[in-house]
C-alpha cells in the first residue's frame, strides 16, 4: 500500500481537493436557516424531552445492544454499508489519488471485507454534533450515522447515560483487545469501554503563523497582545479554554473548584474586554488560520502539524504546548442507537486498532495513537523513507505533541470531571463569555 | 385552516409550553410554568436584544436608500425590459443565501481577494479586517434583503400613472418637487411594506452574524443566542423564551408602525 504519498507541487488542486473546510460547517449549521430558522422536529422533540438521569443500565433480554441482540445482527451479517461521520483533518489521505482511493486505510478496509464506508467529516463542535443528532435520538429514531466520534465530556456522558449508544460487543474487537494502549482501556468516563474505543487523543495548545507573529508565544497571555488584535482566535466549547485557563492560572483542572472556575471565567472575559479576540470559534479555526483571518489561536495538535507538514502554504504554522502546560483528552467512536449497521461499524471501529492502519493513521494526522505498537512502524517508516518522505515522517516521530516525552506528560491535563450537580453552574459561569 | 393549525399552532403552542419549563438536557424538562423564564431571558439578553434592533434600523435606512432609485429606475426607465430587471435582481436567490453569506466571507476574508490585493499594494495596514466587525454584519444582512426592499417599492411605483408626473409639471412643480408631491406620498404603501419586509428578518438574523460576525465579541445578534440555546447548549425553555420575547417585541412594533402610519393607506394603496 502507497500511503506516503508525497502531496504534488500543484497548491491549488490540493486546496480544491481538500476543502473540506469551507462551508461544510456552515451548511450543517444553518442548513433550515433559509427555512424559517430553527426545525420544527427539533422543537417538538424537545417539548416531550424526558432525561432518564442516573446511569445507564445494561440492555437485558432482546434489546439493542445485549448479547441476544449482537447474536442476531452477527448472524444478518454485516450490511453493505458504513456511514462514519468524524472531525476533519483526522483520516489519512492519499492527494494524489481522487475517489475512495484517496483515504487509503479506510480503502484498504473495503477491499478487505467489501464493506463500503461513506465518510464524512460532519463534526465541527462536540455540543453542536450532539444538539443536531439528539432529537433523532430522543425519538429513537435512526441517526444516519454507524459511527460518530465524540470527545470525553458532558456530551459523551449525556449519550451513554440517557441510553443514547449501543453497548458494544466484545467479541467483535479482537485488534482492539490485542493492540490497544493501556492508556485507553478501560477510561474513566467509560468504564470497560463498554460504550466506546478510541479512535484518536490529542492536545489543546496554541497555533500561530510565524508570517504574522515574530514572537514565541507560551501562554494564553501571550494571545492578549494588543499587536494581535483582531486576529486572536480562542476555542468555544464546554472544555478546551476552561481547562487551559486554568493550567495557565496554576490550578490543575482535574481537582478545580468552583472558585478556581471563577478565576479561569474571569481570565477569558479579558479576551472579550480587551478587543483582541476574533471569533469564539470551533473547528471552524481552521479555515481562520488557513485563510489568514487568525494569527494566533487556540488549536488542536494534530490539526496544525498535518497542515504544517504536508501543505508547504502552511509551512509557517507552529503549534506550542504551552509553558504551563496543555489540555489532552480522547475521541472515541461510537455506535448511536438504531444505527443501520452496527456489525459493520464495529468492524471499521476495530479495523483501526491494527498496528499497520494506526501507523499509516498517524503518519497522515499527527494525532495521538491509541495504538502503541503503531509507533514502532513510523519509526522504520522513518528511517526507511528518502527525501522530503524524510522529513515529515521523522517529524512526526519525533514531535512531542504525537509521541509526548515524559516531560511532556508531566505538563498535561485531563478535563475536569463534573458531577451531575455541577453541570450547571460550569455551564452558566463560562457560556455567556462564549457570545458577547 | 388545517395548514394554520399544523404549521403555526400546534409550534407555537409547543414552544410556549416549552418556553415555561424548567430542568436540564440530561435530566429532562418538565412543565412548571415557570414564568421567570421570560424575565431571565430578558434581563440576560437586553444587550443582544438591542443590539438586534439597532442592526436591524440601520439594515432598514441603508436598504431603503438603496432600494429606492433602484425600483424607481425600474419602474419609470425600465421599459419593455422590466421582467429581464427584475429577474436579474431575483438571480441571486437560485443560491441558497448560507452560501452566498459564505462566498462573502471568503471574498472579505483578511487575506481574500479585496484585502488581499488592497493590504499587498499598502492601501491597508496587515492587520485591518472586515470580517469579525458590526459593519460587516450590517452590509452582509443588507445585501441579502435588498431584494426584498426593492419589490414592494417597484410594485407601487410601477402603478403610478406618469401623466400625474405630467401633470404636475405643467403646473410648474420642478423635477423635484414633483417627486416629493407626487411620487414619494404615492409609493408609501410600497415604503410600509419594505419597511416590514426589511426589519423583521433584519432584526431575527443570526446567519450573517455568525458567518460574518463569526461570534467576534460584540456582533453577535438576538437570533444567536437563541440559535446557541437551542443546537448548542440544550437549554431548550431559555431558548423559547427569548424566542418569544422577540417576537412579541416586533409584533408589537408592527402594529404601532402600522398606526402610525396608517393602514388605511395600504389597504386602499
Amino acid at each position: 500500500m502507497n500511503h506516503k504519498q508525497v502531496p504534488p507541487v500543484d497548491h491549488a488542486w490540493m486546496r480544491g481537493a481538500l476543502r473540506r473546510r469551507m462551508s461544510r460547517r456552515d451548511l450543517f449549521r444553518y442548513a433550515g436557516a433559509g427555512a424559517g430558522a430553527l426545525s420544527l422536529s427539533s422543537i417538538l422533540a424537545a417539548c416531550g424531552v424526558q432525561g432518564e438521569g442516573g446511569t445507564a443500565s445494561g440492555p437485558t433480554g432482546g434489546e439493542e445492544g445485549s448479547t441476544q441482540w449482537w447474536a442476531d445482527r452477527k448472524a444478518d451479517g454485516p450490511g453493505d454499508l458504513v456511514n462514519f461521520t468524524n472531525w476533519p483533518a483526522y483520516i489519512d489521505r492519499d492527494l494524489s489519488i481522487d475517489g475512495p482511493g484517496s483515504r487509503p486505510t479506510l480503502f484498504a478496509f473495503t477491499e478487505e471485507t467489501g464493506i463500503d464506508v461513506t465518510y464524512r467529516a460532519d463534526i465541527n463542535s462536540n455540543e453542536e454534533f450532539y444538539a443536531a443528532i439528539r432529537p433523532a435520538l430522543e425519538s429513537g429514531q435512526d441517526t444516519g450515522h454507524d459511527i460518530i466520534v465524540i470527545t470525553n465530556g458532558q456530551e459523551l456522558t449525556e449519550l451513554i447515560q440517557l441510553g443514547f449508544l449501543i453497548e458494544l460487543d466484545p467479541e467483535l474487537r479482537p485488534n482492539f483487545d490485542a493492540y490497544c494502549g493501556q492508556t485507553f482501556r478501560d477510561p474513566a468516563y467509560d468504564p470497560g469501554n463498554r460504550y466506546t474505543m478510541a479512535w484518536q487523543s490529542g492536545m489543546t495548545g496554541i497555533a500561530y503563523n510565524t508570517k504574522f507573529v515574530d514572537e514565541q508565544i507560551t501562554s494564553l497571555e501571550d494571545m492578549l497582545n494588543p499587536k494581535y488584535a483582531g486576529h486572536v482566535g480562542m476555542l468555544n466549547n464546554t472544555n478546551d479554554a476552561q481547562t487551559l485557563a486554568m493550567i495557565e492560572l496554576g490550578v490543575n483542572p482535574e481537582t478545580s473548584t468552583p472558585d478556581d472556575w471563577q478565576l479561569a471565567a474571569d481570565f477569558l472575559q479579558r479576551f472579550n474586554d480587551t478587543g483582541v479576540l476574533r471569533a469564539w470559534t470551533d473547528q471552524a479555526y481552521l479555515t481562520g488560520i488557513e485563510n489568514e483571518d487568525l494569527w494566533v489561536t487556540m488549536a488542536w495538535s494534530g490539526d496544525i502539524l498535518n497542515d504544517k507538514l504536508y501543505f508547504p502554504e502552511y509551512a509557517s504554522f507552529e503549534f506550542v504546548i504551552p509553558d504551563a502546560g496543555a489540555a489532552v483528552w480522547v475521541d472515541n467512536g461510537c455506535i448511536p442507537n438504531s444505527a443501520a449497521n452496527p456489525v459493520g461499524a464495529m468492524m471499521v471501529m476495530d479495523w483501526y486498532f491494527q498496528p499497520q492502519i494506526a501507523a499509516m493513521l498517524t503518519e497522515w494526522n499527527a494525532y495521538v495513537s491509541p495504538v502503541p505498537a503503531g509507533a514502532d512502524i513510523v519509526q522504520a517508516d522513518a528511517e526507511a523513507a528518502t527525501g522530503d518522505d524524510k522529513v515529515v515522517l521523522e517529524t512526526i516521530a519525533t514531535h512531542p505533541a504525537v509521541f509526548p516525552t515524559p516531560e511532556i506528560e508531566s505538563k498535561l491535563y485531563n478535563y475536569r470531571v463534573l458531577g451531575g450537580d455541577e453541570i450547571e453552574a460550569w455551564n452558566d459561569l463560562f457560556n455567556p463569555i462564549f457570545i458577547s | 385552516m388545517l395548514w394554520l393549525l399544523l404549521l403555526f399552532i400546534i409550534p407555537m403552542f409547543a414552544m410556549a409550553s416549552l418556553s415555561l419549563q424548567t430542568g436540564s438536557s440530561l435530566e429532562g424538562f418538565q412543565q412548571t410554568f415557570r414564568f421567570a423564564n421570560f424575565t431571565d431571558a430578558i434581563s440576560a439578553n437586553a444587550e443582544f436584544v438591542f443590539r438586534s434592533l439597532r442592526n436591524g434600523a440601520i439594515v432598514t435606512v441603508v436598504a431603503l436608500l438603496l432600494a429606492y432609485p433602484v425600483a424607481y429606475w425600474i419602474a419609470f426607465y425600465g421599459g419593455r425590459f422590466k421582467t429581464v430587471f427584475l429577474f436579474v435582481l431575483l438571480l441571486p436567490f437560485f443560491i441558497s443565501f448560507v452560501i452566498r453569506t459564505v462566498a462573502w466571507s471568503f471574498i472579505l476574508s483578511d487575506d481574500g481577494i479585496v484585502l488581499g490585493t488592497l493590504k499587498s499594494i499598502g492601501l491597508l495596514p496587515d492587520s485591518y479586517h472586515v470580517l469579525g466587525t458590526t459593519v460587516a454584519v450590517i452590509a452582509g444582512i443588507t445585501y441579502n434583503l435588498v431584494p426584498f426592499t426593492i419589490l414592494p417599492l417597484y410594485v407601487s411605483l410601477e402603478q403610478i400613472d406618469p401623466r400625474l408626473v405630467e401633470a404636475a409639471k405643467d403646473l410648474y412643480a420642478s423635477r423635484w418637487q414633483a417627486f416629493r408631491k407626487v411620487v414619494f406620498p404615492l409609493s408609501l404603501p410600497g415604503v410600509f411594506a419594505a419597511v416590514l419586509l426589511t426589519s423583521i428578518p433584519a432584526i431575527g438574523d443570526y446567519v450573517n452574524a455568525a458567518v460574518l460576525g463569526g461570534f467576534a465579541p460584540g456582533t453577535s445578534m438576538v437570533g444567536n443566542v437563541i440559535q446557541t440555546e437551542f443546537l448548542r447548549n440544550r437549554d431548550y425553555p431559555e431558548g423559547a423564551a427569548l424566542a418569544f420575547v422577540l417576537m412579541a417585541l416586533m409584533v408589537v412594533g408592527a402594529v404601532i408602525y402600522a398606526r402610525l402610519l396608517g393602514t388605511e393607506r395600504i389597504t386602499e394603496g
